[in-house]
């Protein structure tokens, strides 16, 4: 059992967002995540950090059904994320931004009503109503007045946003944000991921943040998973940030730049791909 | 015009319309979708399914009908079910299907004048079923697309994040695989086993040089679609070579205005 638990979610008997259990996910015959155990409770806000190709996208996608482990369970709003059915319609996914390609002839209200597809159901049309929906979504990421133009012509953080309001549309209860800051700079970065905490304060949700950035991260999230192909270090940043944990951290690619009373550290971009 | 009072000339101008406009609204996805090459593997395995109706005396309309619905959906669970590259697949479809293609042809004796029409087409030998059944077939594909715009739209873009909402899209996926396999088929007759994927992808690919706007690259894409295969058809009619061969190198100069032209290619070379 987490001992944080009780942190964010009030002492009240305490749900999970997600369980894994022994979770083990190949591609072809290489793993790429073994052995993974953790919960990330309801309510909460989870960072998911570790190098390049450490598992951080691969566990998300099994999280969200997209994957399938060749061991263990998993478990998304409490069911298999193969049978999650209709509440799928309760989940905001913002994959990775370099998957996409933003030559795409589609406008920015186009991008975000898609994010209602699922709710609208196959067959059926895109109804004036869905488009107010959308228009409010980029509202909430202050986007509004794009709503009209061609994603082909924004900046990579307009794109993101963009693709934050797409997730945001559904009103999701959990949302999954895959290294959201990759197109950005610094210090745009650190804006985006002040905005995602003033996101995750206003709304009732699960927030869990796919990044690189350990050290600015660690100031907003609850609790940070450490991956390395297998769990490094999971738990309070402070916690997982000290004593042996930063020990434990090197082994997931963290390095200590800088100083100051909260350790700031960044994890390092490797190039094992 | 008196040019229009022959029949073969007024199914040629039908048959014109119906394969450049449902060519080229497929052509859209194929192209958003990097399927270029899938739509050329699938086009070319046609030749085997002519070849056998031409051998056993069926229209080798349903012969080919039968291989690229087949080979479509074999390059689909190949490229799925192995860690093989979609054109690691496809090529291999590819070869396979051309060579037993020239192996059942090789059994005939007479038949290449046949084999020759639907290699690179012949629009203007059309029957009146041949029309109706193009018609049938482009209506059927037409109102597939019409049905799961949206649908599609999404496999477009984000196959992942549509898959996170619940679409279909692995069903979605093969569905436009056999749509594609539909459209090469009732295209092959006027175009022409070697060309079809030609006239599916050029003028998509002319569209998308023009527009940013999914709906108007549409659009073009059909407006191009239709002007190639209607000036291919004027050209095969007034000097004697195959339509397939006009049809395509029409939709190939659209291309290239469309590429000099597009605003897409100044912002890219633009540093
Ligand atoms: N589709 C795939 N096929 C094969 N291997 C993959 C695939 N996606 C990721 N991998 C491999 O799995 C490992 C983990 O990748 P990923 O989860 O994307 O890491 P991260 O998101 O942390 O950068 C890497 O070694 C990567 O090369
Ligand atoms: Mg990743």
């Amino acid at each position: 059992m987490n001992t944080d638990l009780s942190a964010n979610t009030g002492g009240t008997d305490p749900k999970n967002a997600i369980t894994f259990s022994n979770v083990t996910v190949h591609y072809d015959q290489l793993p790429a995540l073994e052995n993974i155990s953790f919960s990330i409770p309801e309510g909460s806000f989870w960072g998911i950090i570790g190098p390049n190709g450490s598992g951080k996208s691969t566990l998300v996608k099994t999280a969200l059904g997209l994957l399938t482990p060749s061991r263990g369970t998993v478990r998304t709003l409490g069911r298999e994320p193969a049978a999650l059915g209709s509440l799928r319609a309760s989940i905001g996914y913002v994959p990775q931004y370099a998957d996409l390609d933003f030559s795409f002839p589609l406008q920015v209200i186009d991008v975000v009503a898609m994010g209602l597809y699922g709710e609208i159901g196959l067959f059926h049309r895109v109804t004036r109503a869905h488009r107010k929906r959308a228009e409010e979504a980029l509202r909430r990421v202050n986007m509004e007045e794009f709503a009209d133009r061609q994603i082909s012509a924004l900046s990579g953080g307009q794109r993101q946003r963009v693709l934050i309001a797409r997730a945001l549309v559904i009103d999701p209860v959990l949302l999954i944000l895959d290294e959201p800051t990759a197109a950005l700079d610094p210090g745009s970065a650190e804006g985006l991921y002040g905005w995602i905490n003033d996101l995750h304060d206003r709304n009732d949700m699960t927030l869990i943040l796919v990044t690189h950035d350990v050290g600015v991260v660690s100031q907003y999230v609850d609790s940070i998973a450490c991956l390395n192909r297998t769990l490094v270090a999971h738990g309070r940043p402070k916690d997982v940030l000290s004593g042996e944990s930063l020990e434990q951290m090197y082994g997931c690619g963290a390095v200590l730049f800088g100083h100051g009373d909260v350790p700031h550290m960044v994890v390092k971009h490797g190039g094992d791909r | 015009m008196e040019l229009f009072d022959h029949v073969f000339m007024q199914r040629a101008l039908i048959e014109a319309v119906l394969i450049g406009g449902i060519c080229a609204v497929i052509g859209v996805y194929v192209v958003l979708n990097g399927l270029s090459f899938i739509g050329a593997g699938i086009s070319h395995s046609t030749f085997a399914g002519v070849a056998l109706g031409l051998m056993v005396g069926i229209d080798p309309l349903w012969t080919a009908l039968l291989f690229s619905t087949l080979v479509a959906l074999s390059i689909g669970a190949v490229s799925e079910r192995t860690n093989l590259k979609h054109d690691t697949s496809v090529g291999i479809f590819f070869a396979a299907t051309m060579a037993l293609g020239v192996m059942l042809i090789g059994l005939m004796d007479d038949y290449y004048v046949d084999v020759f029409s639907y290699l690179f087409g012949n629009i203007l030998a059309l029957t009146a079923t041949d029309i109706w059944v193009s018609a049938i077939m482009a209506a059927l594909v037409l109102g597939i697309v019409i049905l799961l715009f949206k649908e599609f739209l999404a496999l477009s873009f984000d196959a992942e994040v549509a898959a996170v909402m619940g679409l279909p899209v692995r069903k979605l996926h093969y569905l436009l695989l056999v749509l594609i396999a539909v459209t090469v088929v009732l295209s092959v007759k006027s175009v022409g086993v070697v060309l079809v994927s030609a006239l599916i992808v050029t003028p998509a690919a002319a569209a998308f040089q023009l527009t940013v706007n999914f709906r108007r690259m549409m659009l073009l894409s059909v407006l191009f679609g239709i002007g190639s295969a209607l000036s291919g058809l004027l050209i095969s009619y007034y000097i004697d070579i195959p339509s397939g061969a006009g049809i395509v190198l029409i939709a190939t100069v659209l291309f290239f205005l469309a590429w000099l032209l597009s605003p897409r290619r100044k912002r890219h070379a633009q540093p």
